[in-house]
């Protein structure tokens, strides 16, 4: 069997260019089950490039990528992607401000996505139930006939968190997910992805130092399109390179 | 689960404008036929056709509605929908003049024996049956919107060069409708219909009937659109409409949701079509301008998109506006109705209904402040 | 028929009085009146002897006279014995002048028989073929050509024989050549050597000559007669598809010149503006304007009318671009569609107002004399306006790059296309480079008006024509690039053009908006698409 056997994630020589800048070049990661990756870098690394490639919306010019050890995802588009299991939090938070929060929730609840089948679809008490669950979890019950534009940036973030629950992915990709959020909130964040990914495996993305250590897993540091640095936070920030590239002194 | 589907459908407001339009139905035809003429009540014969014009106009307009106020959608080449059911309805109306045509040849209409055709063209079989050509006034413009939707949404042409490209269809059809050649009776169109299912259409009776089925082509309209808009596929519509490329991330296919909106918006635009036809007896190529399609786009606008109730109170208000305007002040119709695009997009962005239930949520809860509607989740592309 | 040639006679008139001002003899006016006017009365005989006299004068403007009475169409007025023209009007013949006080009932035409006929033709032939001036016999010649009729051969032998000009030489024998073929009674050797001498010619007219001489010809000359054809044939097909190539060209500058402003609005500001099309139609009446107001007070300059309406046009569209941006498209930066509703609003105001203003008919602005008549070159027609045309909207695209590439506006207008919050917080004023986009956009758009107004209707509805075809060119060659433009313009032009012989003009419509849609869809964002993350978002 391949070496992608048995791997979540799997992107080995991933490479895009746009116009003759390589975003990529030949980036290779690999995620387990069950694990969480928190992936930091510079700006312009490629770290939106990369979630682009894995949920479809940008297609890589060589390189790898496989999903849950089998599915090849280079050939799938987005709702192929994310209906294979894949959840994606954008870097700006992307809610439906014109629907409630419930409305917000039903949407991304996982269920038949086919046109007839939402024409028909009814409520179910296993639905409600799951989407109360959730808007426990993310805190969001007191609110949640409200329209989510009226949410503030951070419960925004956490509604769309609430989304990728609701989705029942087996990976989820984060990016940046306690920008303009509180300490507090921030802590909490962390708190709930490490719950997450005792089932599940996530992808994280984000510049928080002390976010990242709060998570506590492994790290990859990316610049320029390919991995600099790979191991735990403190291995990563000790590493020379990373501080001459990243960091800084 | 269909019950529970036809439930959702009549929700308060929905029942309450079906009532509304269904007495309409009843009243106006009645009080054309039973009171007589200078009693007090009596409604023209004139007026009837009139009025029957513009409820085929707001079912239009609610079809356009479908897809640019829930799905975001800007179709500006619908009016080519509307007139493909009527030209399907006029080739059946021609077909029923048989032999009292002026040229008397019981098969073909006038305007090909004037061109010296010997036989009908293939596609016009069938039509002097309605039972054929009832349901072509759906499938024609039904299978052109599946066909045309089929290729635009799945290669993800949005926005504003969607608008353009339908616009082109339109104008393509334009341009095609006015040959001779084409055999729809080219520059004139089809005219001097006689009977339907074996009715004059000029008699009373008739016309106050085809008002009736306009009005219940509207309560049915409604009823249709407000299953759609108020099931869960209407909220996947209209986050599709607020941001399309995320939808797609949660696992949805908007190609697919476009496409079945943009089908059924066509096949309501071709029944009004057709039930306008015998009500002001012509269709000609002059339907498929794109003048036309951009005009049912601002009855929209007027009413407020993304509404059920607001494209027919548009519809009927613009079009009582031009009705006025072109008999007492034709030169200003023009500046009018310029003026009312400028202003509706400027100032009125959600419609008079937007208006209405801005000022009703002032007057009880002043602190909620309603979203934009075309709050954007992505950035403009 | 006659009303043709009444007209070939016209032009011709104005070729030779181009043509002749310095050389030929001048009559002056009372004896040349005179002279015209002798042709009325008396018989046939009475009549070519004026005609003989007037001929004998060698004056250029005895020609049309001679002519129009050959064609029966001379007119004298039946109270005074003057003769006059009745064309749209009738006019005097010498001076030209309108003759207001004669009414259509007071005139008769002279009458002319077969034996007149023949002494006139000789008559104009004489004077012009004959004539001192090289233009008017070379014209003389062509006419002769045109018309083959076996009466001017004799005339036609006897100027070939004076004639010294080579090029007019070889009209002469081509149209020899043409007569002989004609001639019943010429021998088949004559004729071979005519067929091939207009074979080897090879002119426009070569095909049309020797099919007409096919049927006609003795029997073992049609094989090389029939060779003759095809082989001209072949040439001429190449010529045609340089001639359809030549067609879209102009059709493809025209497109381009009304698509660019476009292409500038919606690329860097991603504003679709449906008063595009106005703006054009505005440019095109501030032409007429122009023209009007020099026509009224200056006639001199109305050789100079577009050069002065080019900078008008290009303000008076740009400040109306410039106030129609400040004051409702800046209110909807982000929602184009809405944009694309207000402008449509804005198109159809503007042209109810030129309509009031102006009026609902089409105007008539005229093409100045180098924008009129057409030249050969090679098997190639081409007219001056289409000519100038093309030449305009290669200097308008030239002109715009540098613009775009080597001003600072410019510069801050790429700078905004390609990302408008960095521009901005660089400190480049976006406000104002969005005024001055829209003002250049719609400046551009008057400048296609100005040009416009030389080839088509100048009414309120000229920008309609004009709005769905600039859109397709842009989304053709895909938006914000300028080379994308050009090369949309063109390929649409030439495609039109060698479609419409096997379609039919509306047909190749059809077909090339029913290509672009498919053509959208299969590259959604044009021929030349900005790639990159900046613009997937």
């Amino acid at each position: 069997m391949s070496q992608h056997a048995g791997t979540m994630l799997y992107l080995n020589g991933v490479s895009v260019a746009f116009d003759g800048f390589k975003a990529l070049n030949n980036l290779s990661i690999i995620v387990h089950p069950n694990e969480m990756l928190a992936i930091i870098g510079p700006n312009g690394a490629g770290k939106t490039t990369m979630m682009d490639c894995i949920t479809g919306k940008t297609r890589p010019d060589q390189g790898e990528l496989y999903f849950d050890g089998r599915t090849d995802l280079s050939k799938l588009d987005e709702a192929a992607i994310a209906n294979l299991g894949i959840g994606r939090k954008f870097q700006k938070p992307t809610v439906f401000e014109s629907h409630t929060v419930w409305d917000n929730l039903l949407l991304s609840l996982k269920s038949p996505r086919s046109v007839f089948a939402a024409l028909r679809y009814s409520p179910t008490n296993a639905d409600d139930a799951r989407i109360e669950e959730i808007l426990d979890t993310i805190r969001l019950a007191g609110r949640k006939h409200e329209l989510a534009a009226g949410l503030s940036h951070g419960q925004k973030q956490w509604l769309e968190i609430g989304m990728l629950l609701a989705q029942d992915p087996k990976l989820l990709l984060v990016d940046e997910p306690v920008a303009g959020m509180t300490d507090a909130e921030t802590v909490e964040t962390a708190k709930l992805l490490r719950e997450i990914a005792t089932t599940r495996s996530v992808v994280v993305v984000e510049h928080d130092m002390s976010f990242v250590r709060e998570l506590g897993t492994r790290v990859t540091c990316l610049a320029e399109g390919s991995v600099l640095a790979e191991g735990s936070l403190d291995q990563v920030s000790a590493n020379p390179i990373v501080i001459e590239r990243y960091l800084g002194r | 689960m269909i019950t529970q589907m036809l439930l959702r459908a009549l929700d308060k407001k929905a029942s309450w404008l079906i009532a509304i339009i269904l007495i309409v139905a009843i009243a106006i035809p009645a009080c054309n036929l039973l009171i007589p003429p200078g009693q007090f009540g009596h409604v023209p014969g004139y007026a009837v056709t009139l009025f029957g014009k513009y409820l085929c106009y707001a079912v239009l307009a609610l079809a356009l509605d479908l897809v640019w106020g829930y799905v975001g959608i800007l179709s500006l080449g619908h009016a080519a929908f509307f007139a493909l059911g009527g030209y399907a309805m006029g080739m059946y109306l021609m077909r029923q003049i048989g032999s009292r045509g002026v040229y008397a040849n019981p098969v073909l209409p006038d305007f090909m024996v004037f061109l010296n055709w010997k036989e009908l063209p293939w596609y016009w079989l069938g039509f002097d049956m309605w039972w054929f050509a009832f349901p072509m006034v759906m499938l024609v413009p039904g299978v052109l919107a599946f066909v045309f939707g089929w290729f635009a949404f799945r290669s993800r042409v949005t926005g504003v060069y969607l608008s353009i490209i339908t616009q082109a269809m339109t104008f393509a059809l334009l341009l095609a409708f006015f040959r001779n050649d084409f055999g729809f009776g080219g520059n004139n169109g089809l005219t001097d219909f006689k009977d339907i299912l074996g009715f004059s259409v000029q008699a009373a009776s008739t016309r106050a009937a085809l008002f009736a089925l306009s009005a219940l082509l509207l309560a049915l309209s409604v009823f249709v659109c407000s299953m759609i808009v108020n099931s869960k596929l209407g909220k996947v519509m209209v986050a599709i409409r607020d941001g399309e490329s995320r939808t797609r991330f949660l696992g949805w296919r908007p190609e697919n949701v476009k496409l079945f909106a943009f089908t059924v918006s066509a096949v309501l635009a071709g029944l009004a079509g057709a039930l306008y036809v015998p009500q002001v007896g012509i269709i000609n190529p002059g339907e498929f301008a794109p003048e036309n399609s951009i005009e049912a786009v601002i009855w929209v606008a007027v009413g407020g998109r993304g509404t059920i109730v607001g494209p027919i109170i548009g519809a009927l208000l613009v079009n009582a506006g031009k009705s006025y305007f072109t008999g007492a002040l034709p030169e200003y119709w023009l500046f009018a109705l310029g003026g009312l695009f400028v202003f509706v997009t400027l100032f009125l962005p959600k419609g008079i209904v937007g208006l209405v239930g801005n000022f009703r949520s002032r007057k009880t809860k002043p602190t909620v402040v309603p979203p934009p509607l075309a709050a954007k989740v992505e950035p403009a592309e | 028929m006659n009303a043709t040639r009444f007209l070939a006679a016209i032009a011709l008139f104005f070729a030779l009085a181009l043509s002749i001002v310095p050389a030929t003899a001048q009559t002056d006016d009372a004896t040349l009146t005179h002279l015209v006017n002798a042709l009325a009365p008396g018989n046939f005989k009475d009549r070519e002897a004026a005609a003989s006299a007037l001929a004998a004068t060698g004056d250029a403007r005895a020609v049309p006279v001679l002519q129009t009475l050959l064609d029966g169409n001379l007119f004298v007025v039946k109270a005074t014995g003057q003769v006059v023209f009745s064309g749209s009007a009738i006019t005097d013949p010498v001076t030209g002048a309108t003759l207001d006080g004669v009414a259509t009932a007071d005139i008769e035409k002279v009458k002319v028989n077969n034996g007149l006929r023949r002494a006139l033709r000789t008559f104009i032939g004489q004077l012009t073929l004959l004539s001192d001036d090289r233009g008017t016999r070379l014209a003389a010649a062509q006419s002769v050509l045109r018309d083959a009729s076996p009466d001017n051969l004799e005339l036609l032998d006897s100027a070939l024989a004076a004639e010294t000009d080579a090029e007019i030489k070889s009209v002469m024998e081509v149209a020899r050549a043409a007569i002989i073929l004609k001639l019943p009674d010429a021998t088949v050797a004559d004729k071979a050597a005519a067929a091939q001498r207009i074979a080897d010619w090879g002119g426009r007219d070569a095909i049309t000559i020797l099919n007409g001489a096919l049927a006609g010809a003795p029997d073992e000359l049609k094989p090389a007669i029939q060779a003759s054809i095809d082989s001209l044939a072949r040439t001429r097909a190449v010529w045609d598809v340089a001639q359809n190539v030549w067609y879209g060209l102009s059709l493809g500058s025209v497109l381009l010149l009304a698509a660019i402003g476009l292409a500038i609005t919606f690329g860097v500001m991603g504003v679709i503006n449906m008063a595009h099309g106005e703006m054009v139609m505005i440019g095109a009446y501030t032409t007429f304007v122009v023209q009007e107001v020099i026509r009224s007070s200056a006639p001199g300059l109305f050789e100079y009318s577009l050069a002065i309406a080019l900078p008008l046009a290009f303000l008076v569209t740009a400040l109306i671009g410039i106030a129609i941006e400040r004051g409702i498209i800046r209110w909807l930066y982000g929602r184009a569609l809405e944009t694309l509703l207000a402008t449509w609003g804005l198109s159809l105001i503007l042209q109810q107002a030129v309509r009031t203003i102006f009026g609902p008919t089409n105007k008539q602005v005229g093409n100045p004399n180098w924008m009129s008549g057409s030249f050969d070159l090679g098997g190639l027609a081409i007219t001056y306006n289409r000519f100038w045309i093309v030449l305009f909207a290669i200097a308008v695209f030239i002109a715009l790059l540098l613009v775009l590439n080597k001003t600072p506006l410019g510069l801050q207008m790429r700078a905004v296309t390609q990302n408008r919050r960095m521009a901005s917080s660089m400190g480049i004023r976006t406000p104002f480079v969005d005024a001055m986009t829209f003002g250049l956009g719609s400046g551009i758009a008057g400048l296609a008006g100005v040009a416009l107004s030389q080839l088509d209707n100048v009414s309120p509805n000229l920008g309609q024509n004009y709005i769905i075809d600039s859109f397709m060119v842009v989304v053709f060659g895909g938006v914000g690039n300028l080379w994308g433009t050009l090369v949309g313009a063109l390929s649409i032009g030439i495609a039109n053009k060698f479609l419409e012989p096997y379609a039919g003009a509306v047909v190749a419509k059809i077909l090339i908006l029913v290509l672009i849609i498919l053509f959208i869809q299969r590259r959604p964002r044009g021929l030349f698409a900005l790639k990159g993350r900046a613009v997937e978002q």
